[in-house]
């Protein structure tokens, strides 16, 4: 049977955060995700924006987290080679009292300790953000927001930690959780977690299950949050509106989002989006007319020229809600359980500080932390033709003759990089799209699923009829010809 | 850096004859870059017959026609093939970039000829709503996966457009044994050639539905539904017509969209709505010497056409390398 010191449940942005802070540790450490690969959660459909930590109450434990996890990102993305593109936000008030709503919102964000906030007004907006309405009466520049690659992120974080030691069990669905007498080990084992792939004991017991936090929570016997699940439908645009605007654009916050947006993204696709409404399925991913509508009059706000056709791609995530606020918290009714719950935004900002609070709160509760002599901190940086000038990759080229094998034509990606990311964990078409960008283009795969397929089946040993889009049940293909 | 008389991008029928007809009308070097392992462009996984009839005068499936071309090609030594060579970047100067395994080359042409054909519109273009399964395939994908890597991408399909492509699917799943539930067509009447209608829906008495729209997507690994709905003449939806159909496959042929993002990365001033060069005179854009024949010109129906346009292409490049000296 497999036993560690620490189970962490949820393999997303935080739960992976969370493992790469233990592993600094002696611990033995065990991360547990139902699906096919890490961040396939709500960490792989957001707005990839690295929050500067306005729009939160002052008395918010997500709004300390967001402040504190804005600074300790950048760090982290230095170490493990994940790109951090410090945009900067802009607040966009349209009247009077629009503006007086912005000179709060600045002096709630600096009471939190947000840095360089500053009041801009239409002069300034016309200058830097031209495409902007000129309706627009100021903005609220926060400097400090950025935008990564969330899934990147999760994945270097996940790759990173198992290099630190951290066993990671993927198609590993918790099904039960038996608590254990106590006294009954010499070891002190408090969990006994059932699965889809046999059983885990641990001591210490780290719930980062998103959506489902809940139901893994009520599993280990307590039973005193619910998740409600908060949809947000996104669009992205083709990369020849890269430069749409030069920042990222917030309309004034509405009680229970941060309103839609004009997004930036790390990879140069701008997004609309997010919409905000409540659902009852945990697993309700549809985008839908109306949400389509709602996001284009609203950006249009802003942007009026956003044209519908330049739409190449659209998703929905679930923003795991419970309440308003984050729970991060030790159970002290079911000793060893620590909830990682209601996740919402800034989640993501929010997740590397969530992580030291998890430890914290370890500490605090028995657990002690000795820490490793060596502890590998840096990645090396993944290589992406995209994002490197063409002399660059001539050297590449050079070095390796399969970067010059073109796979994908739309984002320019190499049959190294497809191998790369298969080496580095990728398992389905998605796990490629998202480490690598193939398919994520304007013709959406035409092109290039052929050869994924072909590359996949290679590298993995398996049967191009066996390979998936996102994990079992997504098979690409229903029957080989060859096959009678 | 090297340099070369004349430079054709996209190894297709246009591109070949392209490199023929400029060859007969008297040039002497010239490099035909195709990103593929092999010649022929779409024509490879175009298996069924409908070809020819007008250039070769005989009925022939699409590998025999490109076959044809490509003994034309291979039997002028002056024209030198590069496979596994994709374009990657170009110039106003009409520098142009290409890799291929091992190498990245930037070649300097005097004159250039884009025939880098088409890519599918996709699903999204279109915002069908819903969830985003596997099983959603841009028709010709679907093609190729059958065609060419010999796989079967599903076995219950619904069909979205009836273009040429989408036809000519509707008969090859029915043929591999898989059902075709449905074509859905929003507009009142189909885009395809009148033979492709006959042949391939109304011979296998295929259910054809014309101005109804697929409004929904559903499934969450797999497709597992769609849902379908009539409209009107301003494509309103009429709301008592709602059904849906069960399938595991939809296909998606809504049209093609000419590639040509490497002459609007020169300069080239491109119609935003079709994608294609702004011009007067066929084959040629707004950078001298530089000319854009085939399916990156304009979406042609047949491959007759393209073969027929595209050698305007060579002698226009001819010309131009005349005027040069
Ligand atoms: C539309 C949208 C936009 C957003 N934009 C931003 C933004 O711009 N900036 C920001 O900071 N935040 C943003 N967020 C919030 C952010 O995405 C989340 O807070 C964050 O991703 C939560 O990460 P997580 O690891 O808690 O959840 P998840 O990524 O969902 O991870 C939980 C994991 O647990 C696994 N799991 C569940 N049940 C089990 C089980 N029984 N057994 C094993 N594994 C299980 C799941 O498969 C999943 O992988 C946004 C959210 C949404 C929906
Ligand atoms: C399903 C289907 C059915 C059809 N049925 C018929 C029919 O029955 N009868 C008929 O006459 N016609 C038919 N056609 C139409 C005909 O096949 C096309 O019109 C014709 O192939 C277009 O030729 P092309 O050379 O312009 O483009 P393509 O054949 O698409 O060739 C373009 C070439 O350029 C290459 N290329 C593109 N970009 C680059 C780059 N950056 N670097 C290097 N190389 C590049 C591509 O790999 C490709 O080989 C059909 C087409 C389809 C898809």
């Amino acid at each position: 049977m497999n036993a560690y010191d620490i189970i962490v449940i949820g393999g997303g942005v935080v739960g992976t955060s969370i493992a790469r802070e233990l592993s600094r540790y002696k611990l033995r450490i065990g991360l547990l995700e139902k699906e096919e690969e890490l961040a396939f959660g709500v960490s792989k459909s957001n707005s990839g924006i690295i929050h500067p930590g306005t729009q939160n109450p002052t008395d918010s434990l997500k709004g300390k987290l967001c402040v504190q996890g804005n600074k300790l990102t950048r760090k982290i993305c230095k170490e493990l080679g994940v790109v951090f593109k410090e945009v900067g936000e802009l607040i966009v008030a349209f009247d009077d009292s629009g503006m007086e709503e912005l000179m709060r919102l600045k002096k709630e964000g600096e009471e939190l300790g947000v840095p360089k906030l500053e009041i801009v007004d239409s002069a300034w907006l016309k200058k830097n953000e031209p495409n902007l309405s000129d309706k627009a009466a100021g903005a609220l520049y926060a400097p400090t927001a950025g935008i990564i690659s969330p899934y990147r992120f999760a994945y270097d974080l996940g790759e990173n930690a198992a290099k630190n030691g951290v066993e990671i069990h993927l198609l590993t669905e918790v099904q039960n959780i038996n608590l254990i007498p106590e006294n009954s080990t010499a070891e002190k084992y408090r969990f006994e977690v059932s699965t889809s792939k046999g059983s885990f004991r641990a001591r210490y017991l780290i719930n980062a299950a998103g959506l489902f936090a809940d139901e893994i929570s009520k599993m280990a016997g307590i039973d005193n949050f619910k998740i409600t699940p908060r949809k947000g439908e996104e669009f992205l645009l083709d990369k020849n509106d890269e430069h749409m605007t030069d920042h990222l654009l917030f309309p004034l916050p509405t009680k229970t989002s941060k309103g839609v947006l004009v997004i930036k993204t790390s990879d140069g696709n701008p997004m609309i989006g997010p919409t905000a409404k409540e659902v009852e399925d945990k697993e309700d991913l549809s985008t839908t007319d109306e949400g389509l509508e709602k996001v284009l009059s609203s950006v249009r706000k802003m942007i009026p020229t956003i044209n519908s056709n330049d739409i190449i791609a659209y998703f929905a995530g679930l923003r795991p809600a419970s309440g308003h606020d984050f729970i991060v918290r030790y159970e002290d009714k079911v000793p060893g359980l620590i909830n990682v719950a209601g996740i919402q935004s800034p989640g993501l900002t929010a997740a590397p500080a969530i992580a030291l609070m998890v430890r914290d709160l370890l500490k605090k509760n028995g657990l002690t932390l000795r820490r490793k002599i060596f502890f590998h901190r840096h990645r090396r940086k993944t290589v992406h033709l995209f994002a490197v000038p063409l002399s660059e990759t001539e050297k590449l080229v050079k070095k390796d003759a399969a970067y010059g094998d073109i796979v994908c034509r739309c984002e320019m990606v190499s049959a190294k990089e497809v191998t790369d990311a298969i080496a580095r964990g990728a398992k389905t078409l998605d796990g490629i799209k998202f480490r690598t960008r193939a398919q994520a283009g304007r013709c959406h795969g035409g092109f290039c699923t052929t050869r994924l397929l072909r590359i996949l089946a290679d590298e993995t040993g398996k049967k191009v009829i066996d390979i998936t889009k996102r994990g079992p049940g997504s098979e690409i293909v229903k029957k080989d010809r060859r096959d009678v | 850096m090297f340099e070369r008389e004349l430079v054709i991008v996209g190894g297709g029928p246009a591109g070949m004859e392209a490199a023929t007809s400029a060859h007969k009308s008297g040039v002497r070097d010239i490099l035909l870059l195709e990103r593929d392992q092999y010649l022929g462009g779409i024509l490879n996984q175009c298996i069924h017959p409908g070809f020819g009839i007008e250039h070769f005068k005989e009925v022939l499936t699409g590998p025999e026609y490109a076959d044809r071309v490509i003994k034309q090609v291979t039997s002028m030594p002056e024209i030198e093939v590069s496979l596994r060579s994709f374009a990657v970047h170009l110039t106003k100067d009409k520098v142009l970039t290409f890799m291929k395994p091992g190498i990245l080359e930037n070649v300097k042409a005097k004159a250039l000829i884009m025939a880098t054909g088409c890519r599918e519109r996709t699903r999204e273009m279109i915002h069908i709503p819903g969830t985003r399964p596997a099983g959603v395939f841009p028709a010709g994908l679907a093609q190729k996966l059958i065609n060419i890597e010999g796989f079967l991408p599903g076995k219950e399909v619904v069909i979205v457009g009836s273009g040429d492509i989408g036809l000519i699917m509707a008969r090859r799943f029915l043929l591999e044994g898989a059902k075709v539930k449905a074509v859905i067509e929003i507009q009142k009447k189909s885009r395809g050639l009148l033979r492709n209608i006959v042949q391939c829906i109304d011979d296998f008495d295929i259910p054809m539905y014309f101005s109804h729209k697929v409004s929904n997507i559903y499934g969450r690994n797999r497709v597992e539904k769609v849902s379908v709905i009539k409209v009107d003449d301003d494509f309103n939806e009429l709301a008592d017509s709602y059904f849906e159909i069960e399938c595991d496959t939809v296909l998606i042929s809504v049209g093609l969209i000419p590639e040509n993002e490497l002459i609007e990365m020169a300069g080239v001033e491109i119609d935003k709505k079709t994608n294609t060069p702004i011009t007067e005179e066929v084959n040629k854009t707004s950078i001298p010497g530089l000319f854009v024949c085939g399916n990156s010109f304009k979406v042609y129906d047949i491959a007759d056409s393209v073969s027929r346009d595209s050698a305007i292409a060579g002698e226009l490049a001819a010309e131009y390398l005349r005027s040069l000296k």
